[in-house]
């Protein structure tokens, strides 16, 4: 055990300096100067030319690649990823308070997403080829095909502009201290629409992992020994059904990040997906760099965090 | 064809057999047997008749509509419905419905590229671990495995944001994040195959790894590629449109249905004219459903075992 967390450890750390490097490659090769950004157009008239040169030089783009590189990593080790070319404060700074709004987001959804998952998908898999399980499969197609910016501006249509009940952007109404009853209800539309896009897969996962369950000896045996239908499958199949539930979930969460970039674009969410769309229109490369570094390591960790809970859940799992 | 060869031949003074039953096995060929199963899934018949509406409209726009897709008029800007507009203008006064018709050939193109170039990638490298297995087969396995936890949206994001957005980078970045799927479809029927009688046989007879390759495994994979590919092609044309929605995708003025949607972004606009937004959406939204449908019904027809189950 001890040997395999070693080794996937080791894969994973492997992966991150990997992908730092790439995505330091490539932000240093990348077009458009970040100095000429942040100089203000007057100042580039009166002198500018030199005022560029030295900020170059200070902040080190002057020197070859693989120093800056090594500058660099040594500095991101530290925590220290830099400072924004717009707002002039430290990168992890303004990362780490756009990551609360992004938790909260997920987390909401993540957990909408689990409950209906397993109750659609229950509920398909017991009453299997009836049309309740019909519907579900269509439905969690539906909820996979429907682009979540498509549907937000369809629910901001109905139920901000059309009904007037929940509010269409933010986090909180601004001036008003309304507090947590206040930020719930700016999270409903956006949490609930990320949540959508992962109670389909999930709903589909539940109910084939239920159906092989519900088919296998056990379940047979449980029935004959006179445990009722629901008994069978809420304390015998659905327990195992679960487990490979661990993983996909864990394999999800970086997809739901990806999801969560578009949902707080639409809603003005104010977190990391919003943050990082800002930085791109002003070429704020340090916060770009920072982000992709925060993602690499939410999915490695995911990564990990599936392979050990796999794992440790079913004791079958042989590890290699 | 091949059943009514097998026909054992007669032995002499024995009448020949039959032909009726014959041609009955024929008509078992297992694409027969496929086509079937799939024209008896309602679902993915409806899916497939509304992709190929979808297709033809995109390929006929110019006969469908007098309109071109760039042409600004300010003149006509952000106007309702009506005869002259079907689904009304934007808001450079450009037709609502030649843009949703043209934006479909991009969309379509991209979706379509994109996971043939995934597919393509999948199928050298899932050959590779699947044949040559050991260490190499270890090492694409892990690979696939980290591949495949980044998202593409993400990547897509940073990559679009140091580099600049583009269709090309757009095409490359989601074959190059899709490429796993379809290694490992394709791996994992490789080892199957090499434990097939009929492939020992093939190897027996003298027959070298490229024909083994070329005549056997090429052609059982068609199946689960095609279908590993049709499902590719929902989420990367559903990609497309949330990358392009941000802004980081197809620019304008070339249209896509996810930029068509980023001009609805302020809520006037979203509530006094849905004539804006709705059409694209809903044009995603078909289409996305249709080609799961089409998807989903491939590879029940194909692998009658799999029946319904998760992705």
């Amino acid at each position: 055990m001890l040997a395999f967390v070693f080794r996937r450890l080791l894969v994973n750390v492997l992966v991150f300096f990997a992908v730092s490097v790439g995505v330091f490659v490539l932000v240093r090769a990348a077009p458009g100067d970040p100095i000429r950004v942040m100089v203000d157009p007057v100042q580039m008239q009166t002198g500018g030319e030199e005022f560029i040169a030295r900020k170059r030089a200070e902040l080190g783009l002057d020197d070859p690649l693989p120093v800056q590189y090594a500058a660099w990593f040594k500095r991101a080790l530290t925590g220290d990823l830099g400072t924004s070319y717009v707002s002039h404060r430290p990168v992890t700074e303004v990362l780490t308070e756009r990551l609360g709004p992004t938790v909260l987001l997920m987390g909401t959804a993540l957990l909408t997403a689990v409950v209906l998952g397993l109750l659609v998908g229950t509920v398909a898999a017991v009453r299997r080829n009836s049309a309740v399980d019909y519907g579900a499969t269509v439905l969690s197609l539906a909820t996979i095909s429907v682009p979540s910016f498509f549907l937000g501006i369809a629910a901001i249509y109905l139920f901000s502009l059309t009904l007037g009940v929940l509010p269409s952007a933010g986090m909180s109404t601004p001036g008003g201290g309304g507090g947590s009853s206040d930020i719930l209800r700016h999270l409903i539309l956006p949490a609930g629409i990320l949540g959508l896009s992962l109670a389909g897969p999930l709903t589909r996962y539940v109910r084939s992992g239920l159906i092989g369950e519900l088919g296998a000896d056990y379940a047979r045996t449980a029935e004959a020994k006179g445990a009722t239908p629901r008994r069978v499958v809420v304390r015998h199949a659905l327990r195992n059904a679960l487990i490979p539930l661990i993983t996909v979930l864990m394999i999800y969460i970086p997809q739901l990040f990806g999801g969560a970039v578009i949902v707080e674009q639409v809603f003005a969410w104010p977190g990391m997906g919003q943050l990082v769309v800002s930085s791109i229109a002003q070429l704020d490369y340090p916060v770009i760099v920072g982000f992709a570094l925060y993602i690499s390591l939410l999915v490695l960790v995911c990564n990990l965090a599936a392979d050990l809970l796999y794992a440790v859940a079913d004791p079958r799992v042989s590890l290699r | 064809m091949t059943a009514v060869e097998l026909t054992p031949p007669s032995p002499a003074g024995v009448p020949p057999v039959p032909a009726t039953p014959a041609r009955k096995v024929s008509h078992r060929s297992p694409a027969r047997l496929a086509l079937r199963r799939f024209t008896r899934n309602r679902l993915a018949v409806v899916g497939a008749v509304v992709l190929v509406a979808v297709i033809v409209a995109a390929l006929a726009a110019p006969l469908l509509t007098p309109y071109d897709p760039t042409a600004v008029d300010l003149g006509a800007f952000r106007q309702a419905p009506s005869g002259a507009h079907l689904l009304g203008t934007d808001s450079s006064g450009r037709d609502v419905l030649t843009r949703l018709l043209y934006a479909g050939r991009v969309s379509l193109s991209v979706g379509l590229l994109a996971s043939l170039v995934a597919v393509a990638i999948g199928l050298f490298f899932g050959a590779i671990a699947g044949l040559v297995g050991g260490f190499v087969d270890s090492v694409v396995m892990r690979a696939t495995d980290i591949v495949l936890s980044f998202p593409s949206i993400i990547v897509v994001v940073v990559l679009a944001g140091i580099l600049g957005p583009s269709v090309t980078m757009l095409v490359v970045v989601m074959g190059a994040t899709n490429w796993p799927t379809a290694a490992r479809v394709v791996r994992g029927l490789v080892l199957s195959l090499r434990e097939q009688e009929y492939i020992a046989a093939a190897r027996a007879a003298g027959a070298r790894t490229g024909w083994i390759l070329m005549r056997h495994v090429v052609p059982a994979a068609l199946a689960p590629v095609s279908v590993v590919a049709t499902l590719l092609v929902a989420s990367t044309v559903l990609n497309e449109a949330a990358l392009s929605f941000l802004g980081l995708g197809v620019q304008p003025p070339q249209a896509s249905w996810g930029n068509m949607l980023n001009d609805a972004q302020n809520l006037t606009l979203i509530r006094t004219m849905p004539w804006m937004w709705l059409p694209p959406g809903l044009a995603i939204a078909a289409t996305v459903l249709a080609v799961n449908f089409v998807g989903d019904g491939l590879r029940d027809a194909v692998d009658p075992r799999s029946g319904g189950g998760a992705r």
